[in-house]
């Protein structure tokens, strides 16, 4: 078990290899669909940003400068004036493949947590940046939200919706594999090399 | 206590708890296998253990609720959906569950987890003396990896028979990889309509997972979970014997030009309950 803590830098990263297990510990923020969209789309690229964007922009310059992104939407309760998460597994990262290496670079990410892997453009941002893919355990909602000490702030809450919202997020001991790394390699793409080779022969087996 | 609340402890039962032949199923899955494998599986465990114990969602993704009712003669079908919903808007409040309502023309989240033709219901008349309701709590990540195929499917040499069916489902497990949170319980539903066989499968994931299929198809289900399982994505997709812990097999007659094939994936977290109304 390899301990990372926030703001983790270039060589902690470098430090670590696929099939590691991490615990994470510090700050950083839940996104996912439209969170990415977002803040590729409009913080990002868009030239006329609201003061409400601005400042959130520059919160995230802060929070995700050697912090982490979790793909999850969770479940969340309010009590006694403060948000708790009540389950948050992580959701699957795929669907943000085309955002999520742009975001690695421009805000210098260095954990992207979330489920089933990502692709080609995500290794490669890894690779560049020196980041790594943290493979959560899809489901376990409630184990997963005992680790998310507190809840420091949300932003876009009414927009978006809870699963959708960003919410920045305190971890202790958050528990994960790392299937990608900063070496360029791919637990996720070896994985399924074996499974295309199964694959072809079981299909060609008959009845 | 009223129809809605009897609804309500369905949910709460169903979002924080897993039927006990899924948890069965999962331990003995736990047996087989070794090193990573087997580390994500005792967490799947342990989440089990310490979402019951809590009463808390086991999974952050409570799912589309999708019910399955059977009403006996005279029961209004009204009254019924009026009760799904005040359930769900006080099960979103108090269990809580997660607002997954999304209206997709404008992207605005509901926030109660009602909106249209949300839960969804199924109806079905019923002869018996009891009011029955099945729940599923379906999550996203499963559903995005179901499919449906129309034979014969000449890229996967599938033709109209048990052996097309067999290549089809094995082709959706090898694209859905781990991203349906496997170890998956799998649907596998032929007929004439997409939208028949698509219900069909749905329909596969209420049953037991060690329950008696009709003479004649379990020995095409365990061929189909044996050849699921030798595929070894494994839990997570991250390898592993075990990629399913069922396949369930159905069919409806068909139209001599269709034969629709729908392959309905289900996560580990296989949240189902029935609730009998006397």
């Amino acid at each position: 078990m390899k301990k990372l803590v926030t703001p983790i830098t270039d060589e902690d990263i470098l430090g670590v290899q696929i099939g590691d297990v991490i615990e994470l510990y510090g700050v950083g923020i839940t996104s996912r669909d439209m969170a990415h969209k977002y803040i590729v789309e409009r913080l990002m690229e868009s030239q006329n940003l609201s003061s409400e964007d601005l400042s959130i922009y520059h919160q995230l310059k802060e929070i995700l400068n050697g912090g982490f992104i979790y793909h999850s939407g969770p479940i969340v309760r309010r009590e006694d004036d403060r948000w708790r998460f009540i389950s948050s597994g992580p959701t699957t990262s795929i669907r943000t493949e085309l955002y999520q290496h742009r975001v690695i670079k421009h805000f210098n990410v260095k954990v992207v947590i979330g489920k089933g892997g990502m692709g080609e453009l995500t290794l490669k941002a890894c690779q560049d940046n020196k980041a790594i893919y943290l493979h959560g355990i899809g489901g376990a909602g409630v184990l997963n939200a005992e680790k998310v000490v507190e809840i420091l702030d949300v932003f876009k809450l009414k927009e978006f919706g809870t699963p959708e919202a960003i919410w920045k997020i305190k971890v202790e001991g958050f528990t994960g594999i790392v299937t990608m790394d900063a070496h360029g390699r791919s637990l996720h793409k070896e994985q399924l090399q074996k499974v295309k080779s199964k694959f072809k022969e079981i299909i060609v087996g008959g009845m | 206590m009223d129809l809605e609340t009897g609804i309500f402890e369905l949910y709460r039962k169903v979002a924080t708890s897993l039927p006990p032949d899924v948890e069965e199923a999962l331990r003995g899955a736990l047996k087989r296998e070794r090193g990573r494998a087997r580390y994500f599986l005792e967490v799947i465990l342990e989440n089990i253990r310490i979402a019951r114990a809590k009463t808390l969602p086991l999974c952050q993704d409570t799912g589309i609720p999708i019910f399955f009712v059977e009403a006996p003669p005279g029961i209004s079908e009204q009254r019924i959906r009026e009760a799904i919903t005040r359930a769900t808007r006080r099960a979103t409040q108090e269990i809580p569950l997660r607002p997954n309502a999304v209206e997709p023309v404008t992207n605005t989240n509901s926030d109660d987890n009602t909106g249209r033709e949300f839960p969804i219901i199924y109806f079905r008349s019923s002869q018996k003396n009891n009011l029955r309701i099945d729940l599923l709590l379906k999550g996203g990540g499963s559903e995005n990896v179901s499919q449906i195929y129309k034979l014969p499917e000449e890229s996967l040499g599938a033709g109209r028979d048990l052996d097309g069916v067999r290549r089809c489902v094995l082709d959706a497990i090898n694209r859905a990889q781990g991203r349906g949170c496997p170890p998956y319980v799998v649907g596998v539903a032929v007929g004439g309509s997409v939208d028949q066989v698509s219900l069909l499968g749905k329909r596969l994931l209420l049953r037991r997972l060690d329950e008696e299929t009709e003479a004649g198809l379990s020995e095409f289900e365990t061929r189909l979970l044996r050849d699921i399982n030798s595929l070894g994505i494994g839990p997570f997709g991250l390898g592993g014997k075990t990629t399913a812990l069922a396949a369930h097999f159905d069919y409806a007659h068909r139209h001599p030009a269709t034969y629709i094939v729908a392959v309905t994936i289900s996560c580990w977290a296989h949240r189902r309950g029935r609730l009998i109304w006397r």
